[in-house]
């Protein structure tokens, strides 16, 4: 499922109490992202980053820390409706374009994908849906090259998790500030980022269509999906430990299959061994090589 | 050591590049004139100062030998001070060490090979480099002093052992990595290394100064707060946050005789009692049928 930002729901997201041990302190938090993209873009010899802007939590986040870290004129906002995405999501990224005072450039991307659709018609919404993200992230490498500035990633921990996003689609970025937070903890952070609270507040989706919503297709709120990503990925704990602690079966049963079958997402492709010294198995250097 | 019998000690929260040596070192010479400058009679540098930490295949390139022209530059740099940095050694036998250097007037004084080698989590160093196998105490012109590594402290026999060999003065050169994120202000990492610090500086009696480094390695951040303590357990000096400094505290070397008249904790250690005990665990592991 294609699932550029917006993709959790958090109607909640404000007014509920967050679960205690995935609480943050936003602004030691928001330092050492500001940190992070200042030392991560400078290093290699850039001033300058380029995202997609969707106007959802994700992308608003990364555009704040982006400009804290940079300044606004170092970054470039790319708004890439496609003609069936909520008017309101590009008018949700134009105010943080107005707010950030961030450099905007709008594409709509309709053309060009209902270009290649044409000649396939009877492709399905989840089939088109990873082809919009993909043309997404072309015209972002585009704009990375003409703009020299590096790809800022926008996906979070439980999307990257959970596989809900498309493999060299959303999933393609530089770096990537916001990949070991939770969902529920981008809505701290936005929030205290200064996010518009609309936006904090509006329901995830991936706007593919009218009324699409990330925690329906899960079938599970963002919520509880983090609690359980929490027990199970950063403390190990078993199937067991989790039903234990009240976990349904089947919930836990579900998430640990997406989680499982989805990991071919967040490595490169394998490679089929053959010499002494095979690139990522026993040919490891830093990306930050020599920087 | 000033007239006063007290000692200037510096910390180099430095923000060394990855796999650059030529450059770390004309910054580590910058750093010696800034503390040479401040009155510093000590400058420690962090873990892997001269290279950075995430080297992985780097290590064997970033290596220098103890009879390579460099280290006569290293040496240069203590003429005015006594200086602590960190480089990868290799030995002659092409073994590669995670090590520290104790440079004085011109000469390496000592060198601590790191023995605790983290390989789990986020670390991989057994991957890289061979383990040291002593902790070794050293003479400087202000007492006796000890070097523990970054993971050679989450080890409580070896400060323990330095502790023994009556030192005045634990150095820590560290990288660590920043995690943990709760409603704390600070990093989960930051309160483990302050506990722990603090905890050996006053169960040991005995100045503890922790040099860890700053900036940004393939996304971990390594969060700073390098502090100066005391022999009562008190933080004399701490740069909280993740910036690069030059922590400077000045210290009264005769704290360390009046802690121990107060709590003369190593007068009472009793270090036989410990060997026969550890002999007898050793010997009845050894006894296990499987």
């Amino acid at each position: 499922m294609n699932c550029d930002e917006s993709c959790m729901s958090a109607p909640a997201s404000l007014s509920e109490p967050v679960f205690p041990p995935l609480a943050i302190h936003p602004e030691l938090v928001k330092r050492i992202l500001v940190g992070f993209i200042r030392n991560e873009v400078r290093k290699v010899g850039f001033e300058r980053v380029v995202l997609g802007l969707s106007g959802g939590v994700d992308s608003s986040l990364v555009a704040t820390l982006a400009s804290e870290a940079l300044g606004p004129r170092n970054v470039l906002a790319v708004v890439m409706p496609y003609r069936t995405s909520d008017p309101k999501s590009r008018n949700d990224a134009l105010q943080v374009v107005q707010q950030l005072g961030i450099e905007q450039l709008e594409i709509d991307i309709s053309p060009q994908i209902d270009a290649y659709f044409e000649r396939f018609p009877a492709a399905d919404q989840k089939r088109r849906g990873n082809k919009m993200a993909r043309e997404r992230m072309t015209i972002l490498y585009d704009q990375s090259f003409a703009s020299r500035g590096l790809v800022i990633g926008t996906s979070n921990k439980t999307e990257l998790l959970l596989g809900y996003g498309t493999i060299y689609g959303d999933m393609a970025s530089a770096i990537n500030p916001i990949g070991d937070l939770y969902k529920t903890q981008v809505w701290q952070l936005a929030d205290a980022a200064g996010v518009p609270t609309a936006i904090v507040q509006k329901a995830p989706s991936a706007d593919l269509w009218a009324g699409q919503s990330d925690e329906t297709e899960l079938g599970f709120q963002y919520r509880m999906i983090d609690q359980l990503l929490y027990y199970l990925v950063d403390h190990r704990y078993s199937i067991d430990e989790l039903k234990r602690l009240g976990f349904a079966e089947a919930f836990v049963e579900d998430i640990i299959r997406r989680v499982r079958d989805n990991q071919y997402k967040r490595r490169l492709p394998v490679i089929a061994k053959l010499s002494s010294r095979t690139i990522d198995r026993d040919f490891r250097y830093p990306r930050d090589w020599g920087h | 050591m000033n007239a006063d019998g007290r000692l200037t000690v510096g910390l180099a929260q430095i923000d060394p590049a990855l796999g650059d040596r030529d450059r770390n070192l004309e910054r580590h010479r910058e750093w010696v004139g800034q503390a040479t400058a401040a009155g510093a009679n000590l400058l420690v540098f962090p873990e892997l100062s001269l290279t950075g930490y995430f080297l992985k295949d780097l290590v064997p390139d970033s290596a220098i030998r103890l009879d390579d022209p460099i280290m006569g530059e290293l040496a240069g740099l203590s003429t005015k001070l006594d200086v602590v940095l960190g480089a990868v050694v290799e030995d002659p036998d092409h073994r590669y060490f995670n090590a520290s250097l104790y440079f004085s007037h011109g000469e390496l004084v000592h060198l601590h090979r790191k023995v605790y080698l983290p390989t789990y989590g986020m670390f991989d160093e057994q991957r890289y480099f061979a383990p040291g196998d002593r902790f070794r105490s050293f003479k400087t012109g202000f007492g006796r002093t000890g070097i523990l590594v970054c993971e050679d402290i989450w080890h409580l026999s070896s400060a323990y052992i330095l502790s023994l060999e009556g030192v005045d003065m634990i150095i820590c050169p560290s990288s660590s990595p920043g995690r943990g994120i709760t409603t704390d202000e600070r990093l989960g990492t930051a309160e483990s290394y302050n506990l722990v610090c603090r905890t050996y500086a006053q169960f040991l009696t005995t100045f503890f100064l922790y040099c860890n480094r700053v900036g940004f390695e393939d996304g971990a951040n390594f969060w700073g707060g390098s502090m100066v303590i005391g022999p009562n357990g008190d933080i004399i000096a701490q740069q909280e946050d993740a910036d690069e400094a030059l922590v400077l505290a000045s210290l009264d070397l005769a704290q360390v005789r009046r802690e121990r008249l107060a709590n003369p904790l190593l007068r009472d250690e009793r270090l036989e009692l410990t060997i026969n005990e550890l002999r007898r665990v050793l010997h009845e592991r050894t006894r296990k049928p499987f």
